[in-house]
């Protein structure tokens, strides 16, 4: 290795150049994920100081050139070999500087992000699972949650759009708001029990409605024994029916839960947190361990674990993939429709959400590994906190708020595919 | 002969149907047949526009089984190049944008070459943008599993529309570019334009087509359709497939770069709403699933008909209805686009036009040869006695 490092010329044409980086692609990712973690504390430090950071991320490119560069072309063949676990490392300590940063300086997003993160999380669970043993990517998992945000609106008010704007019609005979006493806010949080019995109903509809679509559409492509493309294409599909059932019932102007005002307290560290969201805290760890016990504790989890593991050798041994393959979609439906309907606590309703919020969904489950709960929630909170505390930080245009998840997927496709609990392929 | 079945004459069906439909609808809404006649050409012009795309589609997922769910971000890099570059350096107040190299471009006056010459530059450089661009995407995501790729894809076009909304001064951010000029728009007055553009578009799609089907025909594209049906395979015989994928999603986008342009050049606005997912992807993908995909000319039926059924249910909306349902007209196109796509590979998976099972043109001519020979050429050797060749 030294010796080839040693034989290559002093100044290098530019071909030999760009065949040199070229053949060392992942070393330069290691050394620039590196880079980044200097850059990152000096601009969370001048944010410290200064309220807002004026470090603009073309700084980095001249540094880049001038130092990955000679490193790549000089080291390139010694690094290698460890390139991967070097490139891990480096965006371990991205992540680590960037959560220090954030509680140090911007606890307000870190906050924010936790929650929003712990909601990925909870969404990211469905894909993974669906992943790890249907073997497909499920992209109508982010209209689905905003349709569960939908729903809970119906059970709530009983209403759907009518006619007009603002002119909505009643078609449920009932509504959770009319239960005596449901209207009454639970303890500080800005909504009564109607809002749980709306959830819990919710959580029912999208168990049935996802094994319904089992039913009617994957089942028959899995029997026929279609390409995982395949699957995919058709739950872009029925993303799109979603959406667009949500847009015919609801309309396109956003919603929300209940006008009322958010209360908030104070933690000790000077963390502000609203009460809904200790709400939406506790819910998801709660149904967090739920699924842990479920997973490793009852013998549907182990079922389903043999299914991610090796669905024909299970089928084999006796486990009845089909009633596996039904509670996930049940499991996930609930779990996305808890996600959904937290999300509506959180933020307005809007149709076009669902697609956009597929991004963030994604990225969580790669980031953890694919086929891995305690991955999703790994990956969720850390996508939240990136996502959340890069814009409220200054360091990215609020605009660009989604397309953080989008650059973190990336570059975790470049970095570590299998992510970070995931098996190795 | 062949015979005829329901199958082969289905797409048939479709096209006449939705010319009819499209036709129909028009001509009730238009009152006479000349405005009908002017709106079908335009109609026509931004089905060969959808058609590049759907062309292209099929090229990455077709042909390849690369999964591009991100084609609305070629779409829009495509057609902001074009503008960029044709669009006239003077700035109004109220547009801001880089570029403007259109009438630089006029090298040779007595050509007019102002009339076609940027307008190649354009549709050059849009190509070879978006074909960089793939190019970049492609080296992480094409190694892995294909449902990566389809999500990066997302992620890429969610990116470069909040590109196109945030940065002010590439394309006016949410405001858009108009005025694009068009190309030859300076040989015909303002009302015959489409027929001209309409010619333009259809010669494009037929050297697309010609291009196409023969790069699929050649050993390059049997490589590709090996590697879709099964990789490892295909790389036990020696090739890369990696390197294969790439060319293929690469040429895929840069003629999805081509279509951009041309879509700019024909709808002389653009903003960065235009190029939503809904449109920009899932149409396209529409197109390719309905047509049958794998199959050139399947996909240009496809277009023809998912555009006619796009462009009469946007016409119906203005029939008498209730108000609750004239305002929910295009949700339920969408949502009839999503059936489709579900129906069409549930009922239907290989589309209207199936793809054929093809071989080497050189196999296909030595096979007709030796048919030729069995039914009209010289008789064949006598057949020696069954008994006999069951001994041996």
């Amino acid at each position: 290795m030294t010796t080839t490092a040693e034989t290559t010329p002093i100044r290098p044409g530019l071909t030999e150049t760009l065949r040199g980086l070229r053949n060392h692609g992942d070393v330069v990712l290691a050394l620039i994920l590196w880079m980044l973690v200097p850059f990152q504390a000096a601009a969370w430090l001048i944010y410290g100081e200064a309220g807002a950071s004026d470090l603009k991320w073309e700084a980095l490119s001249l540094p880049l050139l001038a130092v990955v560069v000679p490193l790549t072309l000089r080291y390139g063949d010694a690094i290698r070999p460890n390139a991967e676990s070097i490139a891990s490392l480096g965006l371990a300590a991205n992540m680590a500087v960037f959560t220090v940063g954030a509680f140090a300086w911007e606890r307000d997003g870190l906050v924010t992000g936790v929650v929003s993160g712990s909601l990925f999380a909870l969404g990211a669970i469905g894909i993974t699972l669906i992943y790890g043993i249907l073997k497909f990517g499920h992209f109508a998992h982010g209209d689905s949650m905003m349709l569960s945000a939908y729903l809970a609106f119906m059970f709530l008010t009983g209403s759907i759009a009518g006619e007009a704007q603002n002119h909505d019609v009643q078609i449920l005979p009932f509504n959770t708001r009319d239960l005596p006493g449901a209207a009454d806010d639970i303890w500080r949080f800005s909504f009564g029990y109607s809002l749980l019995v709306a959830m819990g109903l919710t959580a029912l509809v999208m168990a049935v409605l996802l094994i319904g679509l089992d039913r009617a559409v994957y089942g028959p492509l899995r029997r026929r024994g279609s390409g995982i493309v395949t699957y995919s294409i058709a739950s872009l599909g029925l993303a799109l029916v979603i959406r667009s059932l949500m847009l015919i019932f609801w309309g396109s102007d956003p919603r929300f839960y209940s006008p009322g005002i958010r209360r908030s307290t104070e933690l000790p560290f000077q963390i502000h947190i609203l009460y809904d969201q200790i709400f939406i805290l506790g819910m998801a760890f709660a149904m967090m361990a739920a699924l842990y016990l479920l997973l490793y504790r009852t013998k549907l989890g182990k079922s389903m674990r043999a299914m991610s593991d090796n669905a024909d050798l299970s089928r084999i041994c006796g486990i009845n993939t089909e009633r596996t393959v039904m509670w996930t979609w049940a499991i996930s439906g609930a779990f996305v429709a808890i996600a959904g309907v937290m999300l509506g606590l959180q933020t307005q309703l809007r149709p076009e959400l669902g697609f956009i919020i597929l991004l963030p969904l994604f990225a969580s489950a790669i980031l953890g590994g694919v086929g891995s709960p305690q991955g999703a929630l790994v990956g969720g909170l850390l996508i939240g906190i990136v996502q959340e505390t890069s814009v409220t930080s200054g360091l990215v245009d609020p605009g660009y708020k989604f397309s953080v998840a989008a650059i973190v997927l990336i570059v975790i496709l470049l970095v570590r595919p299998r992510g970070l609990f995931g098996r190795s392929q | 002969m062949k015979r005829l079945s329901v199958e082969s004459l289905l797409p048939a069906l479709c096209v006449v149907l939705a010319t009819v439909v499209i036709l129909g609808v028009s001509f009730e809404q238009n009152g006479d047949l000349e405005r009908t006649v002017r709106f079908y050409v335009g109609f026509l012009g931004v089905a060969a526009v959808l058609a590049i795309f759907a062309l292209a589609l099929n090229l990455q997922w077709g042909n390849t089984g690369v999964f591009n769910f991100g084609v609305a971000g070629f779409f829009l890099i495509g057609a902001y190049t074009a503008a960029i570059i044709t669009k006239e350096p003077d700035r109004t107040s109220f547009e801001d944008y880089f570029g403007g190299f259109g009438p630089k471009l006029d090298i040779a006056p007595f050509l007019h070459t102002d009339q076609w010459f940027p307008f190649l530059v354009a549709i050059v450089v849009s190509g070879a943008v978006c074909g960089l661009i793939a190019y970049l995407i492609s080296i992480p995501t094409l190694r892995l599993r294909e449902d990566y790729l389809a999500i990066a894809t997302i992620g890429v076009a969610e990116l470069t529309r909040r590109i196109a909304i945030e940065e002010q001064s590439i394309g006016n951010g949410t405001r858009g570019l108009g005025n694009i000029p068009g190309p030859l728009q300076g040989t015909v007055n303002a009302n015959d334009y489409r027929y001209v553009f309409l010619t333009v578009a259809i010669v494009l799609v037929v050297i697309l087509f010609i291009v196409l089907e023969r790069s699929v025909r050649s050993p390059w594209g049997r490589v590709l359709r090996a590697l879709r049906e099964d990789e490892l395979t295909t790389e036990a015989s020696g090739k890369s497939v990696s390197a294969y994928k790439t060319q293929a999603f690469v040429m895929g986008a840069v003629i999805m770069g081509v279509g951009g342009a041309m879509y700019a050049f024909e709808a002389r606005a653009i903003s960065p709403e235009t190029f939503t997912h809904f449109f920009g992807t899932f149409l396209i993908w529409t197109m390719v699933i309905v047509g049958g995909s794998g199959n050139n000319k399947g996909v240009l039926v496809g277009a023809y008909v998912v555009w006619a059924f796009w462009q009469s249910s946007l016409l119906i909306q203005s029939y008498d209805m209730p108000d609750v349902l004239q305002v929910r007209i295009p949700f339920f196109r969408d949502m009839i686009l999503g059936l489709l796509i579900v129906i069409v590979l549930l009922f239907m998976p290989k589309g209207l036009i199936p793809e054929r099972a093809r071989v080497s043109i050189w196999a296909e001519r030595a096979l007709r040869g030796i048919r030729q020979a069995d039914a009209g050429g010289p008789a064949p050797p006598p057949t020696p006695d069954k008994t006999e060749t069951k001994d041996t």
